[in-house]
């Protein structure tokens, strides 16, 4: 249905092709939440690895640190239909975690958990083969609270609730669990090239 | 807390029946809707405009009318002079004319009579749309829940439902409106002239009967970031505040 009246700010077109259906170029970086940023202490950060309820391996600050750093500058897309450019992060591929902790992923499915109670999920092979990273560092420099710092995942092919801010864990699940925001109506799995955004699309 | 899954909810074509100025920045759009459109108190909807050429955009918007409002849904749009859409709506929307909307959206930044109290609320500009939801629906249910609601703005003509939050207020059935202008000076007695900080919340949640049991903020991502944290440094656990982002 065309608007009566409208043209829009059409993006460059030799950019057309980075950008997903429904959404527009942001330059700046916007915040979304639910509830206030979390300030965590880099003292009191932790990282676990779970098999349902049980541990695997927990890693501390410095230990975490001490895991192979990656470089990954990626589009990334947010469910509000923001889509930035180019973003430049560097971290700890999934794959390495698992590595470090001598592991094969033992289940398909992923819960992400964060030190506010937040969790999203994500089927295993979303996060492994290099396809994401618990970031460390944004532009070179540690992530602010805002942006989910002192850790967040990022897995950029997903809509960015999927990157789960002040991460603190990973879960492997038997079952896709749903997370924080796929029970309160976004999709399960939240690909932005289908425009995966709520319950019930395709 | 009714936190279920929001139902299926594709696109629908409304026409946009009545529009209203609120303060020079902000205009509410009434929008009727082709079909029967429930929601709660606090969810928004997606908005998407298409171009001739099948450019299209979308955003969101906070729902400003109560569940019990009837048909037509009010949406508060700001104006961004250098925006995309809302520069759309204040300057070329007429009665009249149609938009495709999604929704109700949102399951989290949201609240029913049922859930009971007491309700602190704090807004930042047009981050009070949901918020009037609330207080709307809250009046419309005869309510007994105890509310408060902080509302910061530059200045009294830009407090968005101004003269119907005094009304509310003055009902004087335990709903309490506190202004707070950040660059005119306070005008009512419990209004202030500063930007919100911890010691604003701690006197504002004493017009509550009790600490309060949800305490939802809206507004701007910098106002919503030093709202909560005034909130949490006026003593309110961090786990009972909800926050909606409006982005910039
Ligand atoms: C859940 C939710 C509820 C919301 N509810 C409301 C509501 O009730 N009322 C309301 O008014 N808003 C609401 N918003 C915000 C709304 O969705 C829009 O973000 C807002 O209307 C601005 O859209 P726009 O297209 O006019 O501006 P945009 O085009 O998105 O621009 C926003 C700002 O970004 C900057 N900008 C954008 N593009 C560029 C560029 N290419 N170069 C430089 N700068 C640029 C500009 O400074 C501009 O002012 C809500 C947002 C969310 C997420």
């Amino acid at each position: 249905m065309v608007t009566r009246g409208f043209s829009g700010r059409k993006p460059p077109t030799d950019t057309d092709a980075r950008i997903p259906p429904g959404q527009y170029l942001e330059q700046g970086f916007p915040v979304l939440s639910a509830g206030p940023t979390p300030r965590v202490r880099t003292e009191d950060w932790s990282f676990t690895l779970k098999h349902g309820p049980r541990p695997i391996k927990t890693w501390n600050w410095t230990e975490f640190n001490a895991l192979p750093l990656t470089k990954m500058t990626r589009d990334i897309h947010c469910v509000t239909a923001w889509t930035k450019f180019d973003t430049a992060w560097q971290g700890v591929l999934v794959d390495d975690i698992l590595a470090d902790a001598g592991i094969e992923p033992p289940t398909a499915f992923t819960l992400a958990l964060s030190f506010d109670g937040y969790t999203t999920n994500v089927p295993t092979q979303d996060l492994t083969a290099g396809k994401a990273m618990v970031a460390l560092l944004y532009e070179g420099k540690p992530i602010t609270p805002d942006h989910g710092g002192p850790a967040r995942l990022l897995v950029p092919h997903l809509y960015f609730w999927k990157s789960a801010k002040w991460l603190n864990g990973l879960q492997f699940t038997e079952r896709d669990e749903p997370g924080f925001w796929e029970l309160r109506g976004y999709h399960i799995y939240g690909d932005p090239w289908r425009e995966q955004r709520y319950t019930g699309d395709p | 807390m009714s936190d279920g899954p929001a139902a299926q909810s594709p696109w629908q074509t409304v026409t946009i029946a009545r529009i209203e100025k609120r303060t020079p920045r902000v205009t509410s759009f009434f929008l009727q809707p082709s079909r029967p459109f429930a929601y709660r108190a606090g969810q928004h909807v997606d908005v998407r405009l298409t171009a001739p050429d099948g450019y299209q955009a979308r955003r969101s918007y906070s729902i400003a009318s109560a569940p019990e409002a009837g048909e037509t849904i009010e949406l508060a749009i700001e104006r961004l002079d250098d925006g995309e859409v809302s520069p759309f709506f204040h300057d070329i929307a007429a009665v009249g004319d149609e938009v495709e909307l999604r929704g109700p959206l949102g399951g989290h930044f949201v609240w029913s009579d049922s859930d009971g109290g007491p309700l602190l609320l704090v807004g930042g500009g047009s981050g009070v749309v949901p918020l009037m939801a609330m207080i709307r629906h809250r009046a419309a249910r005869r309510s007994a829940v105890p509310a408060a609601l902080v509302f910061s703005a530059r200045v009294w003509d830009e407090v968005i439902f101004r003269d119907e939050l005094i009304d509310l207020h003055n009902r004087r059935d335990g709903f309490d409106l506190v202004l707070a202008l950040t660059r005119e000076p306070a005008r009512r007695p419990a209004d202030y002239s500063r930007r919100v900080d911890a010691a604003m919340m701690e006197q504002s949640m004493l017009r509550l009967p009790a600490p309060p049991r949800f305490a939802f903020v809206c507004g701007s991502n910098a106002f919503v970031s030093a709202a909560a944290q005034a909130l949490i440094d006026a003593g309110v656990p961090a786990g009972l505040i909800r926050t909606e982002r409006y982005g910039v």
